[in-house]
């Protein structure tokens, strides 16, 4: 079996297993340079001059580069999510007069080797008059600019008539909660490498991943180059998690040093630099105020919060508070809603998205929100959601909100359905007794779980050509990007479903800007649900010329056949002659128009996944530590093209959502020094501190928005992890809200023990 | 600045390559560069991800604490060693079979800790292989399916 639902194994495996991947790092052109960045190690300050003639004189340097080198490129613009009152804050390529970061670029340097680009980049001399750091968002705001303060602006969302909800209320509960800042710290660092092809006028970006068509176009205005003139590759790429692939300074220093050098230039992140200059992600407190009735059902929501951005405000713009605003009510009915997200500069490390960007955080807000209920009006955290839950007929279910320039409006849910399986699939009421046995010996063990919603399939379109060759193999050429999520087998099997072939007859093309005009990559869960239906599209198409051709050929009616491991046959067990797919697809090269087609699939609105996350975890109450013993998750994904994979995302998602929840944050020093700028520091969880993973996947409501009823899987297994693991801790301690901020670190649950009630 | 370069041999894989280095070049850029062997990877270079282990005189080592010059004389292990051609060895199928890789890029890092940790305790018990295979960061798989197909490669090579 390789169509649907198939545990495919991937196609993309055996480059990667044989060390045959071609990752960014593994790029290199003949006369290549080598670029190095010299960083600000000051986090706010004014660049009174900068000493370049050491650096330029030191061996094999060819250029050196100041903001004076490259005043004429605009600031890197936004890409979705445009707000005008923030297009002050974009980022320029190297800082222009003002550092605002540690690790902010302040030089290029561009040598014959990269050891010799970064020896000459040490000698380059940054004298900075040192400003008074703005680190801490909510404080008071301060300046940005002459003229510009750093609180730039407050997105805002709502509906219903909050102030009769509040009213009406029996209770009002009111809570903070607050999510620290973490990234997505893919494996492999950043890269980029350019050519430029002077004989042919052509400018090749080679290491670029997940958006290649649409930072092509951004990066063509930038250069001022026209369109056709610049192409994007993608090669392997180490991982993205939202925060790969974006424009960053170094892609754009690249290009201009490919053109202006007129040689090919390299440059590859080291982690030091990975961690202070890549998007940093999450950061946001939320005070959440609730109008409730006696039962806990909640009559209407106030939120507000903080985003602090950093320095700049980078290309997703708003997208992170947007999403955040739009997404914090989940699964629930909340009648009456109003979020003021506000966006804060400080002198940190600019912030864009990291899976499940605006949902880890409010989910992390809103489910302990829903605890604070139950605790406060003594009612079961089970039953208070259940009470709040949207019910199945009213769906499709239009929330009132927009988002990411689209209406917020839930496809299909049955959201008290998936909560039933989930308490009875993984014996809820046995985990609670057992938690109670263990807690009744002295063990500090608890459970806690989150309901969460997802957003998948952004539009406006996918797009992907197929041709079926006359040898019988398949080329399916998309614009989609893979960052390691098995784009390639996902896309192959919903081919495949519609015809026949073995898997390892399908090429899929994805990342290459010169192989099809337009396409929008690999970002909010989308490939799947749009590059998949745009798939889905092209063999529905091919299908039914090959039957139609099969039929001529063979006499027969189309009606009377069908396709079955590449080769076209009668139906069922009639007997009859049959044709290969190879011959039917030589036969129409013959024909001059070959068995090929480019198909659009078009949709405005996303499609809404969900899922609930449990945990169960046991405190050390001498250490502080937390020790995740199992994850739960439920999840509906519509309809599951590869189980496996599924899986494979949920669980690698559910390890960010540990790391978020217990160990991961970059802290920073009240001078804005950046105190997470290792491995030793930043902490990614490991096999020791990952636990099992149960997983529910269920497909009870396919998406009435694609033919396939497709949703995405690419960021459900991070959503409500540190919720989980946040109301399980409080559970373990017997005070259920004591978790109002992750990370929980092993020094914030010795002081929430002291006020324990003893274990 | 620029060294004077040595000239070192090193053994990788059976493989003889002579090459010219500074006694700074790592032995991970070595391989890399100077060899040609892209398939160790490097994901921090300060020896904490593992994504760059290697097996020297079969004992996993991360190549970027290791200068090039102090690997002369070992008998190197690369992730290009492991398969006949396109044919995966065990253990490489075994992380095919289970899943045990999304982006590909901690993968030579895990196959090369691994193969040396199951060489040398070819009994080792569920949880001294947890406890070895946490030498190693990934970032996409949540290790479930890693240690899946590292216990599936254990049974099968144990015979």
């Amino acid at each position: 079996m390789t169509g649907l639902g198939a545990r495919a194994k991937r196609l993309e495996d055996l480059a990667l297993l044989t060390g045959r991947g071609r990752f960014a790092a593994d790029i290199s052109f003949d006369g290549q340079v080598h670029m190095r960045i010299a960083r600000s190690n000051i986090a706010h300050g004014r660049i009174v001059g900068i000493e370049t003639a050491a650096a330029r004189a030191a061996e094999g340097v060819i250029a050196v580069w100041t903001a004076a080198d490259t005043a004429d490129v605009p600031l890197i613009d936004f890409r979705q999510a445009q707000v005008d009152a923030l297009k002050p804050y974009r980022q320029p390529i190297l800082a222009r007069d003002v550092v605002r970061y540690v690790g902010e670029p302040v030089a290029a340097v561009f040598a014959e080797e990269a050891t010799l680009a970064e020896d000459a980049a040490e000698l380059i001399g940054i004298e900075i008059e040192p400003l008074a750091p703005d680190l801490v968002a909510a404080g008071e705001p301060g300046v940005f600019a002459p003229g510009l303060g750093n609180a730039p602006s407050v997105i805002e969302k709502g509906y219903g008539d909050l102030d009769a909800a509040f009213a009406r209320a029996s209770h009002v509960v009111e809570i903070e909660a607050a999510v620290g800042r973490h990234s997505g710290v893919p494996l492999e660092t950043r890269g980029a490498i350019a050519r430029y092809l002077a004989g042919c006028d052509l400018l090749e970006l080679h290491g670029a991943a997940k958006i290649p068509h649409l930072n092509r176009d951004r990066l063509a205005q930038m250069l001022g180059i026209s369109l056709d003139r610049i192409h994007l590759h993608e090669g392997h790429v180490g991982g993205g998690y939202g925060i790969r692939g974006e424009i960053y300074p170094e892609d754009v220093l690249v290009c201009l040093a490919a053109m202006r050098l007129g040689r090919p230039v390299k440059w590859i992140e080291d982690r030091f630099e990975h961690l202070i200059a890549a998007n940093h992600s999450r950061d946001q407190a939320y005070r959440l105020r609730a109008a409730v009735d006696e039962n806990g059902v909640i009559l209407g929501l106030d939120a507000t919060f903080l985003h602090d951005q950093g320095a700049y405000v980078r290309t997703h713009a708003a997208t992170v508070p947007d999403l955040s605003c739009a997404m914090l009510p989940g699964p629930y009915l909340v009648p009456a809603y109003r979020a003021r997200g506000r966006i804060r500069i400080t002198n940190k490390t600019p912030a864009g998205t990291y899976r499940a960007p605006g949902r880890y955080e409010s989910t992390f807000a809103r489910e302990r929100l829903m605890d604070a209920i139950a605790v406060r009006l003594g009612l079961d955290p089970v039953a208070v959601r259940a009470a709040n839950l949207i019910p199945r007929d009213q769906m499709p279910f239009a929330r009132g909100l927009e988002t990411l320039g689209t209406e917020v409006v839930y496809d299909s849910a049955d959201f008290a359905g998936l909560l039933a399986r989930f308490i009875d699939h993984f014996d809820y009421r046995g985990i609670q007794d057992a938690n109670a046995r263990r807690r009744a010996r002295g063990e500090r063990a608890g459970f806690g779980f989150g309901y969460f919603v997802e957003k998948s399939g952004l539009g406006p379109f996918g797009v992907a050509a197929a041709r079926i060759f006359p040898d019988g193999s398949v080329e399916i050429v998309t614009g989609a990007a893979s960052v390691g999520q098995g784009v390639e087998t996902a896309l192959a099997q919903i081919f495949a479903e519609t015809i026949p072939v073995d898997l390892d007859r399908i090429t899929v093309v994805h990342g290459q800007t010169d192989r099809i005009a337009e396409g929008r990559g690999a970002f909010a869960s989308r490939v799947t649900v749009m590059t998949g239906s745009a798939v889905h599209l092209c063999a529905t198409k091919l299908r039914e010329r090959v039957l139609t051709m099969a039929g001529a050929l063979l006499q027969s009616a189309p009606v009377a056949l069908t396709l079955e491991a590449g080769r076209i046959v009668p139906t069922g067990a009639a007997p009859g002659p049959s044709i290969g797919l190879d011959e039917v697809a030589a036969a129409a090269e013959r024909d001059g128009d070959p068995l090929a087609t480019e198909e659009k699939f078009l949709c405005d609105h996303m499609v809404y996944p969900y899922g609930i996350h449990g945990a169960q975890v046991v405190v050390d109450p001498e250490t502080g530590n937390v020790k995740v013993e199992r994850i739960y998750v439920a999840y509906e994904v519509g309809r599951a093209v590869n189980p496996t994979l599924i899986e494979g995302q949920i669980v690698g998602g559910a390890a960010q959502g540990v790391g978020g929840a217990l160990f991961e944050e970059f802290a920073y020093d009240e001078a804005g020094q950046p105190l997470a700028a290792t491995f030793a520091d930043y902490l990614i969880p490991t096999a020791c501190e990952m636990a099992p993973v149960d997983m529910l996947v269920t497909e009870d409501e396919p998406s009435p928005l694609n033919p396939l009823g497709l949703k995405g899987a690419g960021e459900c297994g991070i959503n409500a992890v540190g919720a989980a693991i946040a109301a399980a801790v409080g559970d373990a301690l017997g005070r259920p809200e004591a978790v109002t901020r992750l990370p929980v670190t092993p020094r914030a649950v010795r002081a929430m023990l002291r006020e324990a009630p003893p274990g | 600045m620029t060294g004077e370069r040595v000239e070192i041999a090193l053994d990788v894989n059976g493989e003889r390559y002579e090459i010219r280095v500074e006694p700074r070049r790592s032995l991970a850029d070595a391989l890399r560069e100077d060899c040609g062997l892209t398939g160790t990877h490097l994901g921090c270079e300060h020896g904490v991800c593992g994504a760059c282990t290697i097996l020297a005189d079969g004992a996993p080592v991360r190549a970027c604490l290791m200068f090039a010059v102090q690997a002369e004389g070992m008998k190197l292990r690369t992730v290009e060693g492991l398969a006949d051609g396109d044919r995966l060895n065990p253990l490489q199928q075994a992380f095919h079979d289970h899943h045990g890789l999304q982006c590909g890029f901690c993968t030579p890092g895990f196959l090369m800790l691994a193969t040396g940790v199951i060489e040398a305790e070819p009994d080792i018990s569920d949880d001294d292989l947890i406890e070895a295979l946490s030498s190693n960061i990934c970032r996409c798989t949540g290790y479930q399916n890693i240690i899946k197909a590292v216990r599936a490669a254990r049974e099968q090579m144990r015979g």
